[in-house]
């Protein structure tokens, strides 16, 4: 098996190019970063450490982030008909810690706007992604979504951050 | 102009027995009139006793539209005062929970106030001397809620002095609060997990309503709950079934689970469904669990409790609990098209983690405002919410399997896909919003 040379630009270059595929709406492909026991994380509290037994926003595996994908293609998936859409606006990721034979964490700040209609939304947070090299790619294990205001009363979130 | 004011002909004629006027949801009249009425004649949920466990103790919510503090006070009991600084009006707890010690103090002027709502001590007392300040309304300092009852450590008030009593309210609904708290070994519920706040742009009985249809899951949540159902079928041979799977299926049952399972109507707008078999029927066990419900119930009992697995109670006006899954919905009204849907989970005191770790799945998929199932509602809501302003119509249908009958009776089980639940939540309404006017 080839192993990666990973430097700290292939690191952001990945999370630049994650934002990207969820800003084109590529489900699929971003879906396919994932690690098979890959995780996506949206904590309902600040510095939460535990996503079993207290309740968060999101804790995902790929099957359940797969049906949100399918959703999002669906015919009679009303609340996307007409479709939202979204862009993130990222600070320039930090790595937070690089460990060739294991994790890679990176943490990057964001603005991100959601919109459906005439509805533009606002959100602002941080992003903590655990990579993992797998079969000679960068994967996510864990990508973890923290708002500044993760207890606020939200509408609906539709699609990812 | 006002129409309904001081007419309560006029609000009872917006209920009808096979439809209902769209003005209940929209018109802003009515909704200042149901703050003013229902929200004051009915018994509406406050919190739990375990958000409040020692003497000054207090969580800060709303009862209708007003804001309140709910404290445990020096003696131990649970008081509920409007929280309104009786000198210029300052919301007097700020914070959503904490312990304020034995008296609130207002960061405006510092009057303080004891946890039962009395004024303890007023700055600079001397200017108050011989100016009939006695005869004042905020001599009495905060103005406690005087009609306050913890049943089983869930804590509701009735705003208005006088009224319907407690028991007479709910009677024989508090069942389903009681299975919920029964299927604790312990015989208790915490709070736990944090609360789900989710902000609607509908009306606050479109939520209400939304509970005991059963006929939406199977075309609604076709997106959500259907495609779990086939994202799952793909899943090589063998998986073990995730428990997302086995909390999201049940939702698209056919028409026929959903006639089977049963709705109960009680009195004053109160019911549930689920009476014979229900979506939260089927879960898998927690290791561990039917031991110490043995143990503590014995076998019989245990098995009474743990059989009675009904899907959703609805406690007239804005809540909704659901035993097995041990949640309780608030449906907070804000505006005629605005409300604040709070999703709170407890725990059974003693039970395995397991249970709760269900609990809380269950609330992140169901009712978050990154819920799947919850964005299929909210855009259903959102959408009547926009087009009931039509002129090309003017009445909502609830007419579904109407039986003339129906009014004279009480305590009933019935067909799971009636609307007889719609029409005893509107016959309350129409009784509760006139009885004070």
């Amino acid at each position: 098996m080839t192993t990666l040379d990973i430097t700290h630009k292939t690191l952001t270059d990945f999370i630049y190019a994650e934002a990207r595929l969820l800003d084109e709406q590529r489900f699929e492909d971003w879906l396919n970063l994932f690690t098979e026991d890959g995780h996506y994380w949206m904590p309902l509290a600040h510095g939460q450490t535990d996503p079993r037994l207290h309740t968060s926003l999101l804790y995902e595996d790929k099957l359940l982030l797969r049906v949100r994908v399918e959703r999002l293609a669906g015919q009679r998936t009303f609340s996307q008909q007409p479709k939202s859409r979204c862009h993130h606006l990222l600070q320039a990721p930090t790595v937070e810690s690089s460990d060739p034979a294991g994790e890679h964490i990176v943490r990057t700040a964001f603005h991100y706007v959601e919109t459906r209609q005439d509805q533009q939304t606002l959100f602002v947070g941080w992003t903590t992604h655990h990579l993992v090299e797998e079969a000679g790619a960068l994967k996510i294990r864990l990508k973890r979504v923290d708002l500044v205001n993760c207890d606020a009363a939200f509408g609906n979130i539709q699609l990812f951050m | 102009m006002e129409r309904y004011t001081g007419n309560p002909d006029a609000v009872r004629a917006l209920v009808r027995d096979l439809e209902v006027h769209k003005d209940t949801y929209i018109d802003e009249e009515l909704f200042a009139l149901e703050m003013e009425h229902l929200f004051a004649n009915t018994w509406v949920y406050v919190g739990h006793a375990s958000q409040v466990p020692n003497k000054g103790d207090f969580y800060t919510t709303t009862v209708g539209t007003e804001p309140v503090v709910m404290v445990r006070h020096t003696d131990d009991s649970i008081r509920v005062l409007y929280n309104r600084c009786p000198h210029k009006g300052v919301k007097v707890a700020g914070e959503t929970c904490g312990n304020t010690g034995k008296f609130f103090r207002c960061p405006y002027h510092a009057w303080t106030f004891k946890t039962d709502g009395s004024l303890l001590a007023v700055p600079l007392k001397k200017g108050y001397e011989n100016t009939g300040f006695e005869s004042c309304e905020a001599k009495h300092g905060m103005a406690p809620v005087e009609n306050v009852k913890v049943y089983r450590d869930f804590v509701f008030c009735r705003l208005n002095p006088n009224g319907i009593s407690f028991e007479g309210y709910f009677g024989e609904s508090l069942s389903t609060i009681d299975n919920m708290v029964d299927r604790s070994p312990e015989g208790r519920l915490e709070v736990a997990g944090g609360v789900l706040r989710y902000m609607h742009n509908c009306n606050w009985k479109m939520l209400v309503d939304n509970q005991t249809d059963t006929c939406h899951p199977m075309v609604a949540h076709e997106s959500s709950a259907g495609t779990a159902v086939k994202v799952w079928q793909e899943a090589p041979e063998g998986t073990p079934k995730p428990m997302a799977v086995e909390l999201f299926a049940p939702f698209v049952s056919s028409y026929e689970f959903f006639e089977n399972m049963g709705i109960r109507v009680w009195e004053n707008g109160h019911g549930h469904t689920g009476v014979a078999d229900s979506i939260h029927a089927a879960y898998s066990p927690a290791p561990g669990y039917w031991e110490q419900m043995v143990a503590t119930y014995g076998e019989e009992r245990a098995k009474a409790i743990l059989g009675d697995t009904r899907h959703n109670t609805v406690y007239f006006p804005n809540i909704m609990v659901k035993g097995p899954i041990q949640t309780l919905r608030l449906f907070k009204p804000i505006a005629a098209n605005k409300t604040l849907v709070e999703s709170w989970t407890f725990r059974l005191v003693g039970a395995p983690d397991l249970l709760l770790e269900r609990t809380l799945m269950y609330n992140r998929l169901i009712n978050a405002p990154t819920s799947v199932v919850g964005h299929d509602d909210l855009e259903m809501y959102e959408r009547a919410q926009e087009a009931l302003q039509s002129r090309g119509r003017d009445w909502i249908n609830v007419a579904r399997l109407f039986d003339p009958a129906e009014k004279e009776q009480k305590n009933v089980a019935t067909n799971g896909t009636n609307e007889w639940q719609m029409r005893n939540q509107f016959r309350a309404w129409a009784r509760f919003m006139t009885e004070s006017m």
